[in-house]
């Protein structure tokens, strides 16, 4: 099994991590030397046994639905980038058509 | 007087505080002029925060004078990690991504130390996002082994424990996803434990690995850990995970250690090619010293274990994969380039991120991927299963299993930075209990003859039997202090 960079460059995108050519080149050949290392798990003989997602065995915790003291504005907008008008300012999301 | 305080332990200092023979003022002040006179060199500490930690201990010298009883933790200095949210001071994960942040909120097992009188003198460094072996991985640089200020102090909570090793805290907090509370507590020389999974709250501790992530306690003493163990654990009703039963007896056990009778397995698996002669010695030393002190060790095989660290590095940044994708520029942390927002989110996360976080959250896509899922991530899944088998067999033979924490004392700064599978084997031993979500804790057996740095002994229980390591623990700690004649962290060089 092995990764191209083409392969990672794919993956970088899918991550949002804008990478250089330079950590490209540096990245590729580690991830293709983890990626078979860790493809050992293929080797266990695992036909009928059950994934495990989670040691604890807790499914479905829920609690009452009361109203409860929360952030207020100011708390939740204080780490930030940017703010307008009590809100989150963001730049563009969607892209105007032509 | 001043360093004759950063000597004492936790459980002393307590006792000092509340008994009224020194204030918690003098104390955190002791504690930041040890910070001040040689952090500089152990560089345990990204934000030190004198102005808060004296205000806290004033409180509690205030709450003393009320005539009111003051908590188990009376004025005692604690060193936190720093991803567990703090109000008023910075919280960064060792990330350029959070630098400068300061949470809104304040997670669980530090509110639980305020409550408990504790007093939170600082925030230490840390692989970034908690992702590696030795500090190195931080974006502020790394931290120093209080032994030799060459060498690294283990990681990913390796601050925590370089401060408590260092004398700059009594106590510290760090996280445990794969054995960063057990391998730098090993190579520190210092006592770590990795509670049951669920046994402390993950509310306020930003995510690495969801159903790995363990906050757990750092002491220089077994019953120290234990004192930290108790304060922060219990049920949280903040963290869906958190188990809903009473917290295990663990100081009670720490103050009586025997292994009388105890089954005891030593985990066959770990041991040979890449295990350190230093580490080896000294680990069947302390299984000689066991059976002298009345244990029954017999040798366990748990065949699935050597998988272990292969399905760990698929689980692993998978979940990681999924939680760092919160860091994005939008509404905290770092916020770079122009453009779209797409843009903007890639521009930030390049510039935020270190490399491995970077190879990580791909190799968490990469397994995540549909096509790859089934042949990774499921496999991954399926083999987790195998290992809580084995340790559920092995548990039937045995009260507690045991090996080395890892396979070698600290390396060098510098020695396997960029060799990312290198870095991964310190975790060879400890990533079971994560996957298994038991209990496990780190204590020191002596120092490697070749080289002098200490070694620790690996302990592991049944989910919530985690009294069971104290008791080994204690018991452990005792027969060798009187061997000794003095704590082992007496013999540390590096300052």
């Amino acid at each position: 099994m092995s990764i191209t960079r083409d392969e990672v460059a794919h993956l970088a995108r899918l991550s949002r991590l804008a990478l250089s050519d330079e950590e490209l080149d540096h990245l590729a050949p580690q991830l293709n030397q983890i990626i078979s290392a860790v493809a050992q798990v293929q080797e266990v003989a695992a036909e009928g046994i059950p994934p495990t997602s989670h040691a604890t065995g807790l499914a479905n915790v829920f609690r009452d639905d009361e109203p409860v003291p929360c952030l207020t504005p100011e708390q939740a907008l204080s780490g930030a980038p940017a703010v307008e008008m009590q809100r989150f300012k963001v730049p563009r999301i969607l892209v105007e058509e032509g | 007087m001043a360093s004759e305080l950063t000597r004492k332990t936790a459980t002393e200092l307590a006792a000092a505080v509340s008994g009224g023979e020194v204030s918690a003022a003098e104390v955190t002040q002791a504690h930041l002029d040890r910070i001040a006179e040689v952090d500089g060199r152990v560089k345990a500490f990204l934000h030190v925060s004198a102005d808060n930690a004296l205000a806290a201990a004033r409180a509690v010298d205030d709450k003393r004078a009320r005539g009111e009883e003051l908590g188990p933790l009376a004025g005692v200095p604690v060193a936190v990690k720093d991803l567990f949210a703090t109000v008023g001071m910075p919280t960064t994960c060792g990330s350029k991504i959070l630098q400068g942040w300061v949470p809104p909120y304040e997670s669980t097992v530090t509110a639980r130390l305020r409550q408990a009188d504790g007093v939170i003198i600082g925030k230490t460094n840390m692989d970034e996002f908690a992702m590696g072996s030795s500090t190195e991985n931080s974006g502020y640089g790394p931290s120093r082994n209080p032994w030799d200020l060459a060498k690294v102090p283990g990681g990913s909570s390796g601050g925590s424990a370089a401060a408590v090793a260092a004398h700059l805290a009594a106590l510290s907090l760090g996280t445990d996803t794969g054995g960063s509370i057990r391998q730098p507590a090993a190579v520190c020389g210092v006592v770590g434990t990795k509670p049951t999974y669920g046994g402390s709250s993950r509310y306020g501790v930003v995510a690495f690995a969801s159903s790995l992530d363990t906050p757990g306690p750092f002491g220089r003493t077994v019953l120290d850990t234990a004192l930290l163990h108790q304060v922060m654990s219990g049920h949280d009703p903040m963290d869906a995970t958190s188990i809903d039963a009473p917290v295990p007896p663990v100081v009670e056990a720490a103050r009586h250690g025997d292994v009388a009778g105890m089954r005891i397995g030593i985990v066959s698996e770990f041991a040979g090619d890449g295990y350190q002669p230093g580490v080896m010695s000294r680990f069947a030393e302390a299984v000689e010293l066991l059976e002298a002190l009345g244990a029954k060790v017999t040798e366990v095989s748990c065949p699935h274990f050597t998988y272990a660290l292969p399905a760990y590095y698929l689980i692993a940044p998978s979940e990681a994969s999924s939680n760092l994708a919160r860091f994005d520029g939008m509404r905290y942390g770092l916020r770079s380039g122009s453009g779209s927002a797409e843009e903007v989110m890639a521009v930030t996360r390049a510039a935020g991120f270190g490399p491995e976080v970077k190879r990580r959250i791909m190799l968490g896509a990469y397994a995540l991927s549909s096509g790859y899922y089934d042949a990774y991530y499921g496999k991954a899944q399926q083999v987790r299963t195998l290992i809580i088998r084995d340790f559920e067999a092995a548990f039937e033979q045995v009260d507690v299993l045991i090996s080395p924490p890892t396979p070698t004392t600290a390396f060098d700064i510098g020695e396997r930075a960029d060799d990312p599978m290198a870095m991964y084997l310190a975790d060879l031993c400890t990533i079971p209990s994560n996957l298994a979500g038991n209990a496990a804790l780190s204590v020191p057996i002596g120092l490697a003859p070749e080289n002098g740095l200490p070694v620790g002994l690996h302990v592991m229980a049944p989910p919530l039997a985690d009294d069971r390591l104290y008791r080994v623990a204690a018991a452990v700690e005792a027969a060798y202090q009187s061997r000794w004649g003095h704590p082992l962290l007496d013999e540390a060089k590096g300052l």
